[in-house]
């Protein structure tokens, strides 16, 4: 059993963030305008869908939640479920679909996370080992779990702030070109990145993700309705996922991640090369959350993607294109939507509609969604076929 | 009343023996008795061989700085006393914990060895902290 070539991703739909949420604005409301421009997008129509997927909300966080937002659109789904796996759970909601659609369940799957900019000050997590064990020493909200893994790999492997903060430069690179993107207006240097605030050290403000509200969907469908749709469809070729741990403290190593397993499974199951990727788009709600999925995933060796990333051009012009739409570190997180934009990203590269940041010739896409502190990490291979 | 305003522990039946040890300033582990695994934090089976065969045990507050970081800007206003110092700590006994270097920020390092030092925050809440040793 396999899942390669079962489904593609058919129609993206990706709203523009907004920093602060607007007066008028509901979860609801940013899922339901996501998912009608990805079903329309697709060239199919809401009863076309028969799959849904939906992730949370914290600004809607509540029981029985998938049925609540497909009757808000008007779905009725032949299967529906949560994907609760953080920021992987957008590319997690890609495999699901394509399984549900091999099994027989369902055609067209809606998969669509949105969110209100709800950071701000940060709650102790409702986690009850989380409550008890994490926030009474301030370990809250993800920041503090990304430094202590920026921290040890410094410490391992010689990585340096500068290599890290080249990251945040080279996507910026390609968020210049991003309509979409919140921060587009300039393009930065490492200077700026290492002059802007420390926050948690070594993360400065310009490494850690900016959260905002927004929302963003895509549609995978089985080969019969990929056939009528209205772009080259973005096939799957590789999947996996992996956990090891949530809070970072009880993983194995704060330097190799489950990504290790989750990108092994996907390139395994694709049967490609890592040097047949045309581009990457791992999740990047941190400078070295980049380094560590590249590292993990094999485009580098254990411990170089310091080097790595300090060797190529990571912008949608250089010669290893990774994250073409700003990463999230330009583009933005919507609440805990974040992760569905590098997925939107690698499918319009795939279908040649990325615009002035265009991959040419863009023919495969590894894509890696990453929950909590590195602790759920979800791994996709896209292929565009003709 | 206590003015402490950061959130406190709420001990589970599964957790009480580790906290009312932290309220005598002893650093209590659960230790399994069929693999003989130290685990932290409290549970109700072994994590490496689930086994309900749990003990506690004193251990000694040993340790060492797997990693940490100095936060500048905390996520949460409770913790407006910034800077402070959040580390991942390997204890001798294997287990790592979450918990605060008692230190000025730039004395810490990965690395570095320390001991445990109960920060008796409220009249009925001792944290379990680490200064250098």
């Amino acid at each position: 059993m396999s899942l390669k070539g079962t489904a593609a991703v058919v129609g993206i739909g990706e709203l523009k963030p907004t920093r602060e949420a607007p007066p008028e604005a509901t979860a609801l409301g940013l899922m339901s305008n996501a998912a009608a421009e990805a079903i329309a997008d697709a060239g199919l129509e809401t009863k076309d869908i028969d799959g849904f997927l939906c992730g949370m909300a914290f600004a809607d966080a509540g029981m029985l939640y998938p049925a609540s937002v497909a009757e808000v659109m008007g779905i009725n789904p032949r299967m529906l479920n949560q994907v609760d796996i953080g920021g992987a759970s957008p590319a997690g909601m890609v495999w699901r679909a394509a399984a549900a659609i091999q099994a027989g369940m369902c055609q067209a799957v809606l998969c669509v996370v949105g969110d209100l900019n709800k950071f701000g000050d940060q709650k102790p997590p409702v986690i009850s080992v989380q409550r008890e064990f994490e926030a009474p020493y301030g370990n809250i909200g993800a920041n503090c779990g990304y430094a202590m893994i920026a921290n040890r790999h410094m410490y391992e492997y010689g990585t340096t702030a500068r290599q890290m903060a080249k990251v945040a430069v080279d996507q910026r690179r390609s968020a210049v070109k991003n309509p979409l993107a919140t921060f587009n207006d300039r393009e930065l240097t490492i200077d700026d990145v290492l002059n802007s605030r420390m926050i948690v050290d070594p993360l400065h403000l310009y490494e850690i993700v900016s959260p905002c509200s927004g929302g963003s969907a895509v549609v995978v469908a089985s080969p019969e309705v990929a056939r009528r749709t209205k772009h080259p469809p973005a096939w799957l070729l590789g999947a996996g996922e992996y956990s090891n741990h949530a809070s970072i403290t009880y993983a194995p190593s704060l330097t190799d991640s489950p990504v290790k397993v989750a990108a092994e499974t996907a390139f395994k199951m694709a049967g490609v090369a890592h040097k047949d990727i045309d581009l990457v788009c791992p999740y990047d709600c941190y400078t070295i959350t980049v380094i560590v999925t590249l590292e993990d995933a094999g485009f580098c060796k254990k411990g170089q993607g310091g080097n790595f990333v300090w060797d190529h051009d990571l912008s949608y012009a250089g010669d290893f294109p990774c994250n073409t739409h700003g990463g999230q570190l330009s583009f933005g997180q919507p609440g805990l939507g974040g992760g569905m934009s590098h997925v939107t990203e690698a499918v319009r590269q795939l279908m040649g509609r990325g615009g002035e940041r265009q991959v040419k010739g863009a023919r495969l896409a590894y894509v890696n969604g990453n929950g909590g502190i590195m602790s759920e990490q979800a791994s996709l291979i896209l292929e565009r076929r003709s | 009343m206590s003015d402490y305003i950061k959130p406190l522990p709420k001990p589970t039946p599964t957790s009480r023996p580790f906290w009312e040890a932290a309220r005598r300033h002893e650093l209590s582990l659960q230790r399994c008795a069929a693999c003989k695994a130290y685990i932290y934090y409290p549970r109700a089976r072994c994590p490496h061989c689930f086994s309900d065969r749990l003990t506690w045990e004193r251990v000694s507050g040993r340790g060492k700085v797997y990693s940490y970081t100095v936060v500048r800007r905390a996520s949460s206003r409770s913790f407006a006393d910034q800077p402070y110092v959040l580390a991942i700590v390997e204890l001798e006994e294997g287990p790592r914990m979450t918990s605060n270097i008692v230190a000025a920020p730039e004395s810490v390092k990965v690395g570095m060895p320390v001991m445990v030092q109960f920060d008796d925050v409220t009249p009925e809440h001792t944290l379990v902290k680490f200064k250098p040793a």
